[in-house]
């Protein structure tokens, strides 16, 4: 009896462990193979799916085999966890022969630099990251750019001055779109303010509607989301709020409530790096103390696209139109002083602007416009 | 604040769901961790039947099912071949969470059109209390409507003194000619198609996604809410609206610019949880009084 037990319990866990295994393999896509093609790998944190972070690298890759066609074979991985497993799997692409691979997630940063040591013939593109070697350059857009005329539109459109911001972790990258964001709303509108609801992750959809259905409820009535899933615009088209969608048009699933999405655009960077190393001519660029990129644009070379501005009355479309020429023309470089944090501290003189550097090193406030305080 | 409040009953429902079924099976004397797991099944099949025929209702019959067919594997392996549930299931969330992964994947960014609201006629129209209680979705109510009848069937039906028999002494039980496998398999059941409703409630009301893992916990917060409930089904209801409760105060408390930690505030559901756990485990007669005695223990009858 007791040695059945044993025994019963061992074939479960051998089973469960066989089924583990086998149920949540990462799936991997492969075109076939020829010799003198280039040859293009990615990884991806989730399944593209149709909006999104990764959804925006898709199009992108999608761009290369247009723009390319049978002079390049690309392979993605998708579903890769931000842990160890990504080394395995950026590896795994390196020994397939891929030429250049492009590491599509932030947290694929240490993982991305310590396989590139193995194989120092192979390029790497990490994006969003700040580390570089002799074969890994660095890729990232100025996101911030389209959190400013969310600003200007948000501001313009507010009736209770009250405006709900659900962010996902406190890093540099996501502290410049609140701030930017905050400088934006204060360019149009003295009196709004901006209430800021972490909740710890990228994508959690249940999270994301719990934070919107709160800011909601607290009174806010234009909501703005430095997360992925479109639950935040659903649940403002339900409360009859309105707000802006994220990394890709988001119109499809609140067609009543989005003002506009910020869309990333990473075509054209791909592209780019695919061709240099076509002609000989791919580098690291500046080193490894430059901290934002190699490859850091935004709106200037379309590498971040707004769609179309709707569910808003013309003369405020007309100025986030406007904010968005000047911002791309270079006229606007938006961390240009003065700038005071939300406790009337001075932090950037006038005439002084940020510099590449400063915006990930210096940013440990928030502007004025935005409650509270940055967590951790 | 009335909204607030009407935020928290929605998250409190898939608790409800999931605490009251797994208090049927362990009044019968079976611990099934698996809830995590059985829940995910539901959602995911609630979220796929939903997407694929267009009808939210069907969803929710889809997600029961899938939950109460979850829990088969569980009642195959504990139940049929005598293991030992605790590890049966764990091995069940794990396995829930991979598989619903699995045929969640091309559903992945989609989205659906939930359950539509239900406002009671008259009742609805009351001042404050008719939006909060009597203006929802058709599987709020349903929640409430289960939690009433376990109640009633445990206490009032022969059938659930019977249950009540096998959980507390199932030799006894056996002894007297009831059949305590088929009992327990009838509680594991139940108690699996209510963690599928409980998980269809998260696609079908709360956020109009599938995710994996999308549960975050719930199934486990469920678990501990049978305890904290002291296995009567009543208290299940006030444990709910606490841990709903606790998660909506800390959104709240960030948007109000409380100077805690966000992650401090995220930790406060779970730990509110332990701390009541502790509190109600000082009490052992209080704790113990409705404990099934044969909680987790094997049965193999004789022939």
């Amino acid at each position: 009896m007791k040695i059945k037990s044993i025994l019963s319990f061992g074939a479960i866990v051998a089973v469960a462990s066989m089924a583990i295994s086998a149920l949540v393999g990462i799936t991997s896509i492969t075109a076939a193979h020829a010799a003198d093609k280039v040859k293009v790998g990615f990884v991806y944190l989730t399944t593209p799916g149709d909006h999104g972070w990764t959804y925006a690298h898709e199009v992108g890759r999608q761009q290369v085999e247009k723009h390319f066609g049978d002079k390049v074979e690309t392979t993605f991985v998708e579903n890769v966890p931000e842990g160890p497993d990504s080394a395995r799997v950026i590896r795994e692409l390196a020994k397939q022969g891929n030429d250049i691979i492009f590491t599509t997630s932030f947290g694929y940063m240490d993982h991305t630099i310590k396989v590139a040591k193995e194989f120092p013939n192979v390029k790497f593109e990490h994006i969003t990251g700040y580390k570089r070697s002799t074969n890994v350059a660095t890729g990232n857009i100025r996101f911030y750019e389209g959190r400013y005329v969310q600003g200007v539109v948000a501001g313009l459109m507010t009736k209770s001055n009250k405006i709900g911001y659900v962010a996902s972790f406190p890093i540099p990258e996501v502290i410049q779109g609140i701030n930017a964001f905050g400088i934006g709303l204060r360019s149009v509108n003295p009196k709004a303010e901006v209430s800021v609801i972490w909740v710890n992750s990228w994508y959690d959809p249940v999270k994301e509607a719990d934070a919107a259905k709160v800011h909601i409820a607290e009174g806010a009535d234009i909501l703005a989301q430095h997360t992925d899933s479109p639950a935040m615009l659903q649940t403002a088209q339900k409360a009859g709020a309105l707000g802006f969608g994220q990394s890709s048009d988001m119109k499809a699933f609140a067609p009543k409530a989005q003002l506009f999405s910020s869309v990333n655009n990473w075509g054209p960077y791909y592209i780019n790096k695919i061709q240099q190393l076509m002609d000989g001519k791919w580098s690291t660029g500046d080193g490894p103390d430059h901290w934002a990129g190699n490859t850091w644009v935004g709106m200037s070379d379309d590498f971040l696209v707004l769609s179309p501005f709707e569910n808003m009355p013309a003369d405020v479309a007309a100025a986030a139109a406007k904010a968005a020429a000047d911002i791309k023309s270079g006229a606007n470089k938006i961390f240009t002083g003065p700038i005071k944090d939300n406790t009337g501290k001075l932090r950037v003189p006038a005439g002084k602007t940020l510099n590449d550097g400063e915006l990930f090193t210096t940013l440990d406030y928030y502007v004025d416009g935005i409650a509270g305080k940055i967590p951790g | 604040m009335e909204a607030l409040m009407l935020t928290v009953l929605l998250t409190s429902v898939p608790l409800i769901f999931a605490a009251t079924g797994e208090l049927v099976a362990e009044r019968s004397g079976v611990l099934n961790l698996g809830v995590e797991g059985m829940m995910l099944m539901g959602a995911v099949s609630a979220f796929a039947a939903t997407a694929i025929v267009g009808n939210p209702y069907l969803g929710v019959l889809a997600g029961a099912v899938a939950g109460a067919m979850t829990a088969l594997v569980f009642s195959l392996f504990a139940l049929g071949l005598a293991t030992n549930q605790v590890a049966t299931g764990l091995a069940l969330t794990i396995f829930g969470t991979g598989l619903s992964g699995l045929v969640g994947a091309p559903f992945v960014g989609g989205t659906i059109e939930g359950l539509p609201n239900l406002a009671i006629p008259l009742l609805a129209d009351l001042p404050v209390i008719g939006n909060l209680l009597f203006n929802h979705d058709f599987m709020a109510y349903l929640s409430i409507g289960f939690l009433l009848a376990v109640g009633w069937f445990l206490r009032r039906t022969r059938a659930g003194l019977v249950l009540r028999a096998v959980g507390n002494s199932h030799d006894s039980a056996h002894a007297l000619g009831y059949p305590v496998l088929l009992v327990r398999f009838c509680a594991v059941s139940f108690g699996g198609m209510m963690a599928g409703l409980g998980g269809a409630y998260l696609p079908l009301v709360l956020t109009p996604h599938w995710s994996e893992g999308m549960t975050a916990g719930r199934g486990w917060i469920a678990l501990a809410l049978v305890v904290f409930a002291s296995w009567i089904p009543s208290r299940i209801l006030v444990g709910a609206l606490l841990f709903g409760g606790i998660t909506i105060m800390q959104l709240a408390g960030q948007a109000r610019g409380w100077v805690v930690p966000s992650q401090m505030l995220s930790m406060l559901p779970y730990i509110a949880t332990i701390i009541v756990l502790v509190v109600i485990a000082r009490n052992r007669e209080f704790a113990l009084a409705n404990s099934p005695a044969c909680l987790g223990r094997l049965f193999i009858g004789s022939k």
